[in-house]
């Protein structure tokens, strides 16, 4: 309703402040009497410290501290901790390493910390940092995941022999077997799915402030998930009880899940700052943020697909190993299992699946959810086999798919999801027009006759958003619930803020649901404000990732806003001496339906707070609150296609088009649901050509640099044809099922389908680099 | 960054003046290699002597049959300019294409050649075109001038002010870009001089920096054509070779790269 309400291209009110460099990061915050800390980290990839000597580094001007990880045991800080317990298929619990926020000990990535410099600034904290002289002895370390589970291989921890965490399995064994053995034809793949470095424009950052008078903590900090960050410093670090720690999340310049976790820095700064007695602060840098800041993927997987004689599949069997990194991260556990291999099944109907998950430690930066986290790597290998079959059983590979789609909703996967609602076909129809796809082999001709390769790729994704069902999960093995919260405070002038537990670090929140207020009161969106990201503000919520702000938060936005106007409506009733049932909300004003009588949206305001004359019995003024729990995922679906050229002299690809099709349900903003994809598609397309994140053999980062690391830049990535078939989403009363991760999730199997498509080879790792490709085009 | 101290010259001799005074000077121009190598630590320099606001040091000048760039102008002035699109296409061309638009704003031809880097594209241009380095002391001939990865021949202290190009008969260059980096994953600048001698050099190819392709300029020499390269073959031994590019591909883009800046070439 209205040019602001739901549906409306409205343009965001928060790029005023970016643009104009008015935003307020944690990093712009300055406090009286701040101190600067810096870390000592690691060089090696696995060692002992054997001592730390900080007697130089003390005597530098401008130190205030040095604190180790000794003093930080010994104070009795808490191992961080990861919140999703997997069971193994042997019934034993995941095998955790301790993970001291300084290592005490032993260090086991490179970048790992084992000491804080405090200072009067960053460049003498840095200085001093220098004189720390560290005493390591080097151990062997193995960095690559099928080195590290081969016997004799370096051990990280003694509570995980064979550096392994857990081997985990879902689905039904012995059908899935069955399947295969009368199957007619079987088809088989290996896939890497390639390490990413989340690079967040913004690196990390923590102010910590300790008042010694009230005992109490303010911690301002980059994260995706205020109050989780809260939850878990009080409930497992020991810094202080919920009460006596508020945590701030200001403007976040971008997150992709790497913002979620509690890392090290933040609990160092908090227990620094009272061990000095002032404000800590620290910001990373870039090669900070390439070394500690959590990886994504890392996946190695066979698979093996059973079909029938008429091209349905029959069976699939998985078997993947997960790469950790040296310790698990806050959610890491629950990333390549149920958020992996319960979206296994794709669009299609497949009656058996089984699958096997080895979660392995490796002296290298841990890994946990990267946007997408578990589907993108679904996607992927179900999108890359689907292929791979089509050109084994020699069948159009949109035709394979069509085969084996499935039309009927709900639909119970044999991997836990239920799918509520979709049209498979219709976006696959609406991205084959949008790419002429039956033009395609002319197209592919004429390229061919100017020297260039030219390939098509098919891609048909879904996931599983909203995170998430608080029971579902807590069934199986998350320590939280995954609901969210949401206020509605009218002030007595009619203005309104919103206090959600969502928190916005690009995704354009205080626009969106700014909409859906404007469309439910016809005030203008100038009249709201959108309150988040401070825990003293708002009273508790689980924060933004698995693209669940729009179907979690905004429904608790929805359901606050149900009971404020139904209490309005009563006002309004009593001033205009009408029934309530007559009440009806119109352009700002609440009518009496069928009249004109009306008192504007302002005057009831006004008359809650003055509460001259409410109704018998009523409380002054107007807020209310509520609590949403989903009641079932959402899965956004859709169907991407990419044509390229691949110039074989140099093997470098050229995109010629890519269209995405996709179902996000109802879309509030849809200017803002285009910017999502766009960036999700150019990480997909990132990861497929350009992105990896590479260790040596000893542990070593090659890729710590912008100059290393290839992230994708505008010239890279061609622009997109983007279109929205939609089925809404019957689990949430707006009918939302997400759109933040989607393009991550779908786009680099349809790169990599073209690819191979183009060259005539099916077999090629991600990053397709042109070297890669080249060699792939040449080889016997 | 270290604690330095900045001066900004306005002569070339009180350029070089200030340089003998600091314990360990460095120089400064466009400051796209310097300052980040100053940011991450791994230079400290007592004193940064600033040469971008040296006006003898700035500008192009096309005499005869001679282009001379002075050491200070920009990639983007070098771009631009009239006369360097003129009589030397590929040396525009070749600064379209380097790094990026920050980069090309700030970054010089002179700390692009002081520098050395074995992936920087000007020192492609300068061996193939047979150019001479001026500094404040002498001139120096390209192919005397590269001395291996990050080593040139200029001695401590010594200021690069100009470079004097030969206006050639033809020539073109072709990059194969680094995928991060935006250096020369390799690059080859092809010319033919007035006289009729080929000279061809490739950048990002070799471990011990920007070299001559003799096989590649004999048949060129032989017959100036891209199909002419289709019989050289290029060894992979002695290339560079990293995570963006093993050495066989590395000795595939020397080829190819050549045979495309000879079709640009024209
Ligand atoms: C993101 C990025 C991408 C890049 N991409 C490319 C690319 O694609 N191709 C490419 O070729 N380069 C590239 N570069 C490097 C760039 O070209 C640099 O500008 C160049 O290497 C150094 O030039 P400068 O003027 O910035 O020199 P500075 O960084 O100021 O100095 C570099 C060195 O040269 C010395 N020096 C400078 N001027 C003189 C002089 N007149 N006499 C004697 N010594 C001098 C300095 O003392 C210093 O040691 C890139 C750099 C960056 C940051």
């Amino acid at each position: 309703m209205g040019v602001e309400g739901i549906g409306a291209r409205v343009v965001r009110k928060e790029d005023k402040r970016f643009i104009t460099g008015k935003g307020r990061y944690v990093d712009d915050i300055k406090l009286t009497g701040m101190t600067h800390a810096y870390f000592v980290r690691s060089p090696h990839a696995h060692a002992k410290v054997k001592g730390i000597d900080s007697s130089a580094a003390l005597k530098m001007p401008g130190v205030v501290a040095v604190l180790t990880g000794k003093q930080l045991v010994d104070d009795k800080v808490g191992n961080l901790i990861c919140g999703w317990a997997i069971t193994s298929k042997d019934g034993s619990p995941m095998k955790m390493g301790a993970w001291p926020a300084m290592a005490p000990e032993t260090v086991r990535f490179v970048g790992q910390a084992v000491a804080v410099v405090i200072a009067e600034s960053k460049n003498l904290a840095r200085d001093a940092a220098e004189a720390v002289v560290v005493d390591y002895e080097e151990l062997p370390a193995v960095a690559d995941m099928q080195a590290a589970i081969k016997a004799g291989a370096p051990q990280l921890h003694p509570e995980a022999p064979g550096n392994q965490v857990y081997d985990w399995v879902i689905g039904d064994e012995s059908a899935t077997d069955a399947a295969f053995a009368k199957a007619a034809n079987v088809v088989k793949l290996d896939v890497t799915n390639n390490r990413l470095a989340p690079n967040a424009m913004e690196p990390r950052a923590a102010i910590a402030d300790y008042d010694a008078a009230e005992e109490h903590f303010t911690l301002y900090t980059t994260s995706q998930n205020p109050h989780v960050a809260r939850l878990v410093l009080s409930a497992f670090y020991n810094i202080a009880p919920e009460h006596k720690l508020r945590v701030i999340a200001p403007d976040v310049g971008g997150g992709f899940g790497s913002k979620i976790f509690i890392y090290p820095e933040e609990m160092v700064a908090l227990w620094a700052s009272k061990k000095v007695g002032r404000p800590v602060k620290w910001t990373g840098d870039r090669t900070e943020a390439f070394l500690t800041d959590a990886h994504g993927r890392d996946h190695i997987t066979h698979a093996e697909m059973a079909f029938d004689a008429n091209n349905k599949i029959t069976g699939l069997k998985v078997k993947t190993y997960a790469n950790f990194g040296a310790y698990m991260s806050l959610f890491s556990s629950s990333v390549p299992t149920y958020l992996y291999a319960t979206l296994l099944s794709g669009q299609y109907n497949i009656p058996a699946i089984h699958a096997e998950v080895i979660g392995v430690y490796t002296n290298t930066t841990p890994v946990d959810a990267y946007r997408g986290a578990g589907r993108p790597e679904a996607s992927y290998l179900i999108e890359r086999l689907m292929e791979t079959a089509a050109r084994q059983l020699n069948v159009d590979p949109a035709q394979l798919r069509r085969t084996n789609f499935i039309t009927q909703f709900p639909h119970q996967t044999p991997v836990i999801m239920a799918y509520d609602t979709g049209d498979f076909n219709a976006s696959l129809d609406a991205a084959m027009k949008a790419i002429d796809y039956a033009g395609f082999p002319a197209r592919k001709a004429k390229a061919k006759a100017d020297g260039k390769l030219r390939g098509i790729g098919v891609s048909c994704y879904i996931e599983a958003c909203g995170i998430a069902p608080s029971k579902a999960v807590g069934s199986l093995g998350a320590g939280v619930g995954l609901w969210e919260s949401a206020e509605v405070r009218v002030n007595p002038v009619g203005t309104i803020e919103i206090l959600t537990g969502s928190h916005s670090h690009g995704q354009g929140h205080e626009t969106t649901f700014c909409q859906l207020v404007a469309d439910r009161l016809g005030v203008p969106i100038s009249q709201v404000s959108i309150v988040h990201g401070d825990t003293d503000k708002v009273q508790f919520g689980m924060g933004t990732y698995g693209s669940r702000s729009a179907a979690v938060g905004l429904t608790a936005i929805l359901k606050a806003m149900e009971k404020m106007e139904s209490k309005a409506k009563k006002i309004a009733a009593h001033a205009l001496e009408a029934s309530e049932a007559d009440i009806v909300i119109e352009n700002g004003e609440f009518k009496v339906t069928g009249t004109d009588k009306a008192i504007a949206f302002p005057m009831v305001a006004l008359a809650a707070y003055t509460a001259h004359n409410l109704p018998e019995g009523m409380e002054p003024g107007l807020k209310e609150s509520a609590f949403y729990d989903p009641t079932n995922f959402t899965f956004p679906a859709g169907a991407y296609i990419c044509e390229l050229e691949v110039d074989p002299g140099t093997g470098k690809t050229s995109f010629v088009n890519f269209v995405a099709a996709d179902d996000f349900g109802r879309l509030i903003n849809p200017m803002i649901v285009e910017g999502q994809v766009h960036g999700g598609l150019v990480q997909g397309i990132g990861q497929a050509l350009l992105e990896h994140a590479i260790y040596d053999a000893n542990g070593q980062p090659v890729t710590a640099s912008f100059m290393d690391y290839a992230m994708p830049r505008a010239d890279d990535v061609p622009s997109f044809n983007l279109s929205h078939t939609t089925t809404l989403c019957p689990g949430n009363p707006l009918g939302i099922k997400g759109c933040g991760e989607a393009g991550a999730i779908g786009a680099s199997a349809a790169v990599i389908n073209a690819i191979t498509d183009a060259i005539g080879k099916n077999n090629l790792e991600m990053p397709a680099t042109p070297d890669r490709v080249w060699r792939t085009i040449h080889a016997a | 960054m270290y604690q330095t101290t900045y001066h900004r010259a306005s002569s070339v001799y009180e350029a070089a003046s200030l340089f003998a005074k600091g314990s360990e000077s460095k120089f400064l121009a466009g400051g796209q290699t310097l300052l980040p190598v100053m940011k991450q630590r791994l230079a400290g320099p007592s004193d940064v002597i600033d040469l971008g606001r040296i006006k003898e040091l700035q500008g192009v000048d096309l005499s005869g049959d001679t282009l001379t760039i002075k050491a200070a102008t920009t990639y983007y002035d070098i771009m631009t300019n009239a006369d360097v699109k003129q009589a030397i296409p590929a040396i525009a061309y070749l600064t379209s294409v380097l790094g990026d638009p920050a980069v090309r704003y700030r970054g010089t031809i002179g700390g692009s050649i002081a520098n050395n880097d074995p992936a920087a594209d000007f020192p492609a241009a300068l061996l193939a075109l047979g150019a001479t380095v001026k500094t404040n002391k002498r001139s120096i001939a390209a192919d005397d001038f590269f001395q291996g990865l990050f080593t040139t021949a200029l001695e401590d202290g010594e200021i690069i002010t100009a470079v004097s190009f030969p206006v050639p008969a033809k020539a073109g260059y072709e990059k194969m870009r680094h995928p991060a980096s935006r250096f020369a994953l390799t690059g080859v600048f092809v010319a033919q001089t007035k006289s009729g001698e080929v000279r061809v050099a490739a950048t990002g190819a070799s471990q011990t920096g920007v070299m001559r392709v003799g096989a590649i300029e004999a048949a060129l020499k032989a017959n100036w054509s891209p199909s002419a390269i289709d019989s050289v073959s290029i060894s992979a031994s002695g290339l560079l070779a990293d995570i963006h590019g093993t050495a066989e591909y590395r000795a595939n883009l020397v080829k190819v790269m050549a045979q495309r800046a000879v079709a640009a070439a024209g």
